[in-house]
């Protein structure tokens, strides 16, 4: 499993393809790419690249799958000067833009087929997205346009933006310095707890108080469920806890910085999460000791990128040095905001995740563009890079004449479809949930009781036994589509028609059903039996067909397939609904099965009837006595 | 190219005037709305369901269910790599599937109760029988280039796919090979749903389009449109003349078969969250859907108002299923959890 484990995270970072790839299989770059002009990256060379980086995964990797763990693009050196926390230069972003247009295509859907392997419990995000980067189709890979540091933007109405903004209007108000809750520097056991400009931090108890009474709430355990909603998102979080939740005492909140907030659609990747852990090791600070499950993480990051831990390593040792240069007081309220950044993206185990994504839409972001890609201000792009546009390919697809005509036809035939009135189409379906609404066991308590309600499975053997409750008949009468639905219905049916001589029409409709069931080699035999049994001059069974019908069964006879009767069906289904049906409802079988279980029930016998009598002259009266029967359950 | 051009300008000019014309047609018989027309329907009050099972078993995120349809056994799929077969009642688990890979999305359970079927980002199907000694793989349905959304038996011959490659599929299982593909949606196919009458079936995709196929021909017979992302849930009333759809845009939407058009459209400002699964309850008068927002809403489908909330879950609720004796409804969730209400 650790293996596997191994195998796909270094595949990830394979993919990721590793920005200042030190190893960089240089040798198999012949054609001299200029390093300053990363946007050529020549096909020929990507591609020995890629081959060269799985050899080198095959040398590790052992047989069991064939992988082909070609690394998406192959970025060249880019430039070791400082990195910045900040978003990097665009020049290099383009770089990747580019050099990743020209990843081929074929390799990577092979990729998706054999990159998601078995489960890991926690999975992060990204793998998932690696699992599911790229599209089939032929993608024109949109540009990218830059990041914007800045919040929610307000035009944006995805589901996420609309609620980032209204937290981010309550947070800001918390943060209020009139308004808000009283921010201080407290002097704790050791140290003092700084707040300066860049982190404000209050009790538990005042943020409480706060949301109480600026948004209306009485009870303070609402307060403190929006407020864990809230913290859960991380805009603000408790100064020595990793679980992010809100609590109603004296514990110490802190307020993110707006740049980590989630509206700016961060997606960190797991290279920035181990030079994150990593660097925090370097640092002598108790308060920056890792918890037992970031000390597993790291051990499981270093396994998983242990060919490219020396770059990590090295990214870590320049936060450090980045960090050193700041002021202390700032440096413990920002590493604390980053704390709870990582908090948010690679939440304690038993939190809930907030940032998770569901894996059918990770492919296509809405706003790609605005998607955050490493936070120390790493060079490679990863996956994101390329993934996550909603590739209009989709859409592109070229309008030919032939499409166009087919769409005219399309749009000509729904044209000339009947429409029925929106007043017909809301009584039917007032009609039938009225019909219905005594077989909904939501709206009425079923006889002798719901098992799930009570425990008591006796409804389901009633319904299993051979006897069809009285309820169950009734349902019969509904339609014909009704009886023959239930087995006990088109029995009985067929044998009022049997007593009549008259069940060829019910056996061949129960015919064509089967041969729409039956395997596939013995349609045709069962085709054949039917024309014998049903259809061919003499036959036993003879059945009544329109000559239409009778010359389309026949036609399709020479190449039998399932749907060969449907016209004969339909035919007969319809002589069926208008005559002998009719006549079964009031046949002496039907009737007396109906009033079967009036006798020891007559409560509900003549209960039963009464609704039939209610329902057929007012519908009010039995929706107020449904409503006094729900209400009761 | 001139002449071609100006005949494509000719042909693309009369679409616009069809669809005009369609669209004034349909205005035409809009007489009256479903929520008016419902008016005089005697309201249901608050609905307020109770927790009668919570089942336990899997380790990760819950991405789908489906109800066996004796009502009583029901197939989970989780992340955690494995499909469960329940038996509800008693809460336990009968089988227990482990899956080649772990990124399903997807379980059906076929009608006769011996097969089931399950896929994900693998692109394939995979069906198992589960009444043999120990759950047999029968058939793997390789052809999609899309991971697979949903799947849905016709019966032990026969079961329909729906892919992330924009395409749904007959397919027959003697043979495991494709026996119809339905393209027309140009987006991901996120759900499908069978008619009561096995003729035809719906799906709705990330085009936010839903269309009603027919079986029988492999073409796509109407479409329905009105929503503005993508649609992850749909099912069929049971009269199989209207259909419910759930999607990202936060609303469900009921529409007609009959009158070609949409009916009435459930939403409601305080629910900012995605619809990711809707299920009816037997007179089809509920509807139950799941939100993204951890909650499950039950709608007066008549009415077009919220009359009840199924709170419990610990994080968005993933799939949604009544059976088919509508006694309870279950909800999945990522939290990895099924619950069941009644």
């Amino acid at each position: 499993m650790a293996e596997a484990q191994r195998r796909r995270e270094g595949e990830e970072w394979e993919e990721q393809g590793g920005a200042e790839e030190t190893e960089a299989p240089k040798e198999e770059a012949p054609k001299e790419a200029p390093k300053e002009a990363p946007k050529e990256a020549p096909k020929e060379e990507l591609k020995e690249a890629q081959k060269e980086a799985q050899k080198e995964a095959q040398k590790e990797a052992p047989k069991e799958e064939a992988q082909k763990e070609a690394p998406k693009e192959e970025l060249k050196e880019a430039p070791k000067e400082e990195l910045k926390e900040a978003p990097k230069e665009e020049a290099q972003k383009e770089a990747q833009k580019e050099a990743q247009k020209e990843a081929p295509k074929e390799e990577l859907k092979e990729e998706l087929k054999e990159a998601p392997k078995e489960e890991l419990k926690e999975a992060p995000k990204e793998e998932l997205k690696e699992a599911q980067t790229e599209a089939p189709q032929t993608p024109t890979r949109p540009l990218l346009a830059t990041r914007s540091t800045s919040s929610a933007d307000p035009d944006d109405d995805s589901p996420n933006m609309i609620v980032y903004r209204k937290i981010e209007d309550i947070v800001t108000r918390i943060q209020d310095e009139t308004e808000g809750v009283p921010i201080r520097t407290v002097k704790s056991f050791m140290t003092k707890i700084p707040s300066v400009v860049t982190g404000e931090e209050c009790e538990g108890t005042d943020i409480v108080q706060w949301l109480m009474k600026n948004l209306s709430m009485d009870d303070p355990a609402e307060a403190m469920h929006i407020g864990s909603l809230i913290a859960a998102q991380g805009y603000f979080f408790p100064i020595s806890d990793h679980v992010l939740c809100l609590k109603d005492d004296g514990t110490f909140y802190r307020f993110q910085a707006p740049y980590f907030w989630p509206s700016n659609c961060w997606e960190p990747e797991n290279t920035d999460y181990a030079i994150y852990l990593c660097k925090r090791t370097m640092q002598n600070k108790t308060r920056l000791e890792l918890a037992d499950y970031e000390a597993e993480n790291l051990a499981r990051l270093q396994r998983a990128f242990a060919r490219k831990w020396e770059f990590i390593y090295m990214q870590a040792e320049a936060q450090v040095k980045i960090d050193r240069k700041k002021d202390k007081t700032e440096r413990k309220i920002l590493d604390s905001q980053e704390r709870a950044f990582w908090d948010v993206h690679r939440p304690v185990p038993g939190c809930v995740n907030t940032t998770e994504m569901d894996i059918r839409k990770c492919r296509r972001m809405k706003n790609p563009h605005r998607v955050k890609k490493s936070v120390y201000g790493l060079a490679e792009e990863g996956t994101q890079s390329h993934s996550p546009v909603h590739t209009p390919s989709h859409h592109s697809r070229k309008g030919t004449r032939e499409d166009v005509e087919k769409e005219i036809l399309f749009l000509n035939t729904q044209l000339d479809r009947h429409c029925m009135k929106m007043s017909k189409v809301a009584e039917s379906l007032i009609s039938y949930t009225e019909q219905y609404m005594e077989y909904d066991p939501f709206m009425t308590s079923p006889e002798p009781s719901n098992p799930w309600t009570s425990d008591d499975p006796t409804f389901w053997d009633l319904e299993a036994s051979k006897e069809p409750s009285q309820q169950r008949v009734k349902k019969w009468a509904f339609s014909l589509e009704e009886a023959l639905k239930d087995p006990a219905g088109h029995e009985l049916f067929l044998k009022f028609l049997e007593s009549e001589f008259s069940s060829e029409n019910l056996r061949f409709w129960l015919a064509v059903q089967d041969l729409k069931r039956v395997p596939q080699q013995e349609v045709a035999q069962r085709a054949q039996d039917i024309w014998a049994e049903f259809l061919a001059e003499g036959a036993p069974s003879s059945i009544n067909l329109d000559s239409h019908s009778y010359e389309r069964a026949s036609h399709n006879l020479k190449d039998p397939g399932r749907y060969c009767y449907e016209d004969a069906q339909d035919h007969i289904y319809k002589l069926m609904k208008s005559d002998s049906y009719t006549r079964f409802l009031r046949s002496n079988v039907y009737q007396d099965l109906l009033m079967a279980r009036k006798k020891p029930e007559t409560e509900q016998g003549r209960r039963t009837s009464l609704e039939k009598f209610t329902r057929s002259v007012g519908k009010s009266l039995t929706g107020k006595r449904l409503t006094g029967l729900m209400q009761s359950s | 190219m001139a002449a071609e051009k100006a005949e494509m300008d000719k042909l693309k000019k009369e679409c616009d005037a069809l669809r005009t014309q369609i669209e004034a047609a349909r205005k035409a018989v809009n007489d009256g709305s479903m929520s008016a027309s419902a008016g005089g329907v005697a309201g249901l009050g608050r609905i307020q369901l109770k927790l009668r099972k919570n089942l336990k078993g899997h380790l990760a995120k819950i991405y789908a269910m489906h109800w066996s349809a004796d009502s009583r056994q029901m197939v989970s799929a989780s992340q955690d790599g494995k499909l469960l077969i329940w038996d509800t009642f008693t809460g336990n688990k009968l089988v227990a599937v482990p899956l080649k890979s772990a990124w399903v999305m997807s379980v059906a359970f076929a009608p006769s109760g011996n097969l089931v079927a399950s896929g994900g980002l693998d692109n394939i199907c995979t069906v198992y029988n589960i009444k043999a000694a120990s759950p047999k793989t029968l058939r793997e349905l390789d052809a999609h280039t899309g991971y697979l959304s949903c799947c849905r038996f016709l019966s032990d011959t026969e079961i329909l796919t729906a892919s992330g490659d924009t395409t749904c599929c007959l397919w027959d299982l003697e043979t495991g090979k494709q026996k119809t593909v339905f393209t027309n949606h140009i987006g991901d196919c996120m759900s499908l749903a069978l008619s009561p009458d096995m003729n035809t079936f719906i799906s709705g995709a990330c085009d936010s389009l839903a269309k009603l196929w027919d079986l029988r021909e492999g073409a796509c017979k109407q479409t329905f449109s009105g929503h503005t992302s993508d649609i992850n849930a749909i099912a069929f009333f049971q009269n199989g003349h209207a259909i419910i759809t759930g999607s990202d845009d936060c609303s469900c939407k009921m529409y007609d078969l009959r009158s070609d058009q949409e009916v009435i459209t459930y939403q409601d400002p305080s629910l900012n969250a995605g619809v990711t699964s809707v299920a009816l309850s037997n007179s089809g008068r509920l509807i139950f859907a799941g939100y993204d927002d951890f909650n499950c809403h039950i709608w007066d489908s008549l009415k077009g108002e919220k009359i009840g909330v199924l709170s419990g879950h610990d994080n968005r609720v993933s799939c949604t299923g009544v059976p088919n004796d509508g006694m309870g409804v279950c909800t999945g969730s990522w939290d990895s959890f099924l619950k069941l209400w009644n």
